[in-house]
């Protein structure tokens, strides 16, 4: 794992830490927002606050691909889950995510054949085994992952494999940044932008945040080192008075992003024109629906879906919490109501979800002695 | 001492109940616990202590239901042998007597049922015990997954020892016998699906010798585990709850094989919650912590043990690690992550 140690070296943290501290101004807090639940989990996991100063704030963004669904979306997908002629797969995380009732977890407990799947092409194998069931993809994420979605549609229709659909809840980028920047009361200086979901949009994705509204942004890569040293840049533009886009995940992201992954999704999929984001509410132009030519495949036209909505719980302050209003500790429910074997929100689900990381990682005060061994 | 008990608020088993984290703490305490309560079972050992006629005896049981029942390194009916010696070996008992009760499904196939018998029978005699009971069920075609094995075992508990999580003191070390994580991930990537290339055997071992070796250093030796399911992260989220002290690792000093720490980061798990079958951990006094990691390093089984931790009086009832990075951070106890079978 030489690749992956180079990026945790201790010897290279202290060395950027050293030179954080030199660059922020004492007792002026610059609140930095890492937009990805990725870099949050990082962040937490390899306890990435305790090396730097109390001037540099990590606000959590809405990356959590998990998170952002709203609890409607959940019933439905428990609903294509519970018809017997249907095997429904889906990715790990979103098995305890909680609907209106209940998760799919639950379901499948219940006798729902919900089947765990690590790609939407195992999905497509399930399918061609099973040419007598229905099997439905349980499609989410940002455009990180629905180039995957996109390339199986594909090839299931290449292969005319008419028992395979895919339930659509892809999300873009942009516009949730944008709501979030035109929220009141912001008070971000800067941002981390997500290093994955950037190997497909490419850096260009985030030139209207620094055009109009004027704020740093520095797209990163998910090592501890990397974050570190994406605090550094920020925090050199804004010592220069500079604000642009730059880009520290030089290793994999290009300016124009994966123009082959971004025709797939093209291809497959259109904007839909409104959106509802768990905690967020209702965004235009911020997800994605299957073509009209990909209807065969689409689990929304072949199967009549509840499609309530359902409010989010009234103690759950996660829309806040996806926003940077509030950290997680400061949620009325964070840690007693709401915890990850029993979450009420969704940022407390997903190992990417601002609670669950903090919960699970971080809720201790700060300042022990290192362990000798 | 024993913290409030955990509620079960839910309305059926999930696979969340079998993982070995928090919903399997709310089962085992919440449900069975409250039904079935007694001073024998109450401090959820891995082995029950008897006491017969001014003998001492160690009583356990395990249920395996591995899939697939052939994997790298060992099947399901050398993992049963191990795992029941081994909750033994890590109450301080030599292992004596073990049953065995199958559970099989029509249509399993006689020469796999031979070869399993054949591995436990291996397992035994290298463990020095016997298969001095049993019992065989068929169920019908698309129950059991082929095969379930049941082993129950008892051990005569040494003269003189005195393991429990009271004798714990903060300043005491945490020893491991050698590489974490070995056998969950021998298993997940046995059972397919990932097209992952890697060369990895399951740990299953019986760990009795090394339990024995450590015991010779007396009552320095405050408590053992046998980290399986759940693993290392598990196994001292419990001894820090009921001990109620906190624990700390130091990521840098944990035994890991490369191809553990790669599977990991691929499949987004934690090595520190990842099933082990022939390890042990122990909790020793800090003045016995060189001998105790020279008894185990003189064992082959020991070879790549070491020291990863320590107790400390604060933070009660936390687990903690110090990252190799220079952060630190909390390792709780597991929620149900729905992790395929592996034991």
């Amino acid at each position: 794992m030489r690749f992956v140690d180079e990026f945790r070296s201790g010897e290279l943290a202290r060395k950027l830490a050293r030179e954080i501290d030199s660059l922020v101004e004492p007792g002026r807090i610059v609140k930095i927002m890492e937009v990805c639940g990725g870099h949050t989990h990082t962040i937490y996991k390899h306890g990435v606050e305790d090396l730097v100063p109390a001037e540099v704030d990590f606000v959590h963004g809405p990356g959590c691909p998990v998170c952002v669904i709203p609890m409607g979306r959940v019933d439905d997908a428990i609903s294509l889950a519970e018809r017997a002629d249907v095997i429904f797969t889906t990715f790990g995380d979103m098995l305890r995510v909680p609907g209106g009732r209940g998760s799919l977890l639950e379901a499948k407990a219940r006798g729902a054949d919900v089947r765990m799947v690590y790609s939407p092409l195992d999905a497509l194998e399930i399918a061609r085994r099973n040419p007598d069931r229905e099997v439905v993809f349980f499609a989410i994420g940002f455009e990180t992952t629905a180039p995957a979605t996109a390339v199986t549609l594909l090839r299931a229709r290449a292969e005319g494999i008419g028992n395979f659909s895919a339930f659509c809840n892809h999300v873009t980028i942009g516009p949730p940044l944008r709501a979030i920047l035109e929220s009141p009361g912001l008070r971000l200086d800067a941002f981390i932008a997500p290093g994955h979901v950037s190997t497909v949009i490419g850096t260009r994705a985030y030139d209207f945040i620094v055009r109009e509204f004027a704020r740093p942004v520095v797209v990163t890569a998910f090592e501890p080192v990397d974050i570190l040293q994406a605090v550094v840049m920020i925090l050199r533009q804004l010592r220069d008075g500079r604000c642009e886009v730059e880009n520290q995940y030089t290793r994999v992201v290009r300016r124009d992003g994966n123009p082959r992954a971004l025709a797939a999704i093209e291809e497959t999929m259109e904007l839909r024109n409104t959106f509802e984001w768990r905690g967020l509410g209702w965004i235009e132009q911020s997800a994605l629906r299957l073509r009209p030519e990909f209807a065969d495949w689409d689990a929304e036209s072949r199967f009549e879906l509840p499609g309530a909505q359902i409010e989010d719980p009234k103690v759950c302050q996660c829309g806040e919490v996806l926003i940077g209003a509030i950290k997680p500790w400061e949620c009325r429910v964070f840690g007693t109501a709401c915890t990850p074997e029993r979450p009420i929100g969704t940022c407390m689900v997903s190992s990417e979800g601002a609670c669950a990381a903090y919960y699970n990682y971080g809720r201790l005060a700060r300042g022990r002695d290192p362990v000798s061994v | 001492m024993r913290p409030r008990r955990p509620k079960l608020r839910d309305e059926v088993v999930t696979l969340a109940h079998g993982a070995g984290g928090k919903s399997t703490r709310a089962l085992v305490e919440g449900l069975f616990l409250e039904e079935l309560g007694n001073p024998l079972l109450e401090p959820l050992g891995d082995s029950a202590l008897l006491e017969l006629n001014g003998v001492r005896i160690a009583f356990t049981t395990d249920s395996y239901v591995v899939a697939p029942v052939f994997f790298p390194g060992g099947d399901i009916g050398e993992l049963a042998v191990n795992g029941t010696v081994n909750d033994l070996a890590v109450a301080g008992a030599q292992p004596l007597a073990l049953s065995a009760g199958f559970v099989i499904e029509e249509g399993f196939s006689v020469a796999d049922l031979q070869r399993i018998a054949a591995s436990m029978a291996k397992a035994a005699a290298a463990a020095g015990v016997v298969i001095a009971a049993g019992d065989t069920k068929v169920v019908e075609r698309g129950n059991a997954d082929g095969l379930y094995v049941n082993t129950a075992g008892v051990g005569l508990v040494r003269a003189g020892v005195a393991l429990g999580s009271e004798r714990v003191r903060p300043g005491d070390r945490v020893l491991v016998s050698g590489t974490l994580g070995d056998h969950g991930i021998a298993v997940m990537v046995a059972r397919g699906g990932l097209e992952l290339e890697v060369s990895l055997d399951s740990d299953t071992a019986p760990v009795h010798e090394l339990a024995a070796a450590l015991l010779e250093l007396g009552h320095a030796v405050r408590w053992m585990r046998d980290p399986t399911r759940g693993g290392l992260a598990t196994a001292l989220n419990e001894l820090a709850r009921q001990a109620n002290v906190a624990v700390v690792l130091d990521e840098s000093s944990l035994p890991l094989r490369r191809e553990v720490v790669g599977a990991c980061e691929i499949l987004g798990i934690d090595p520190l919650y990842v099933a082990n079958e022939g390890k042990l951990v122990a909790v020793v006094a800090a003045e016995v912590t060189a001998a105790a990691l020279a008894a185990l390093r003189a064992h082959p089984l020991g070879a790549e043990a070491a020291v990863v931790g320590e107790v400390r009086a604060e933070p009660k009832g936390f687990v903690l690690l110090d990252t190799a990075f220079g952060g630190g951070r909390i390792v709780d106890m597991l929620v149900g992550d729905p992790l395929p079978r592996i034991c």
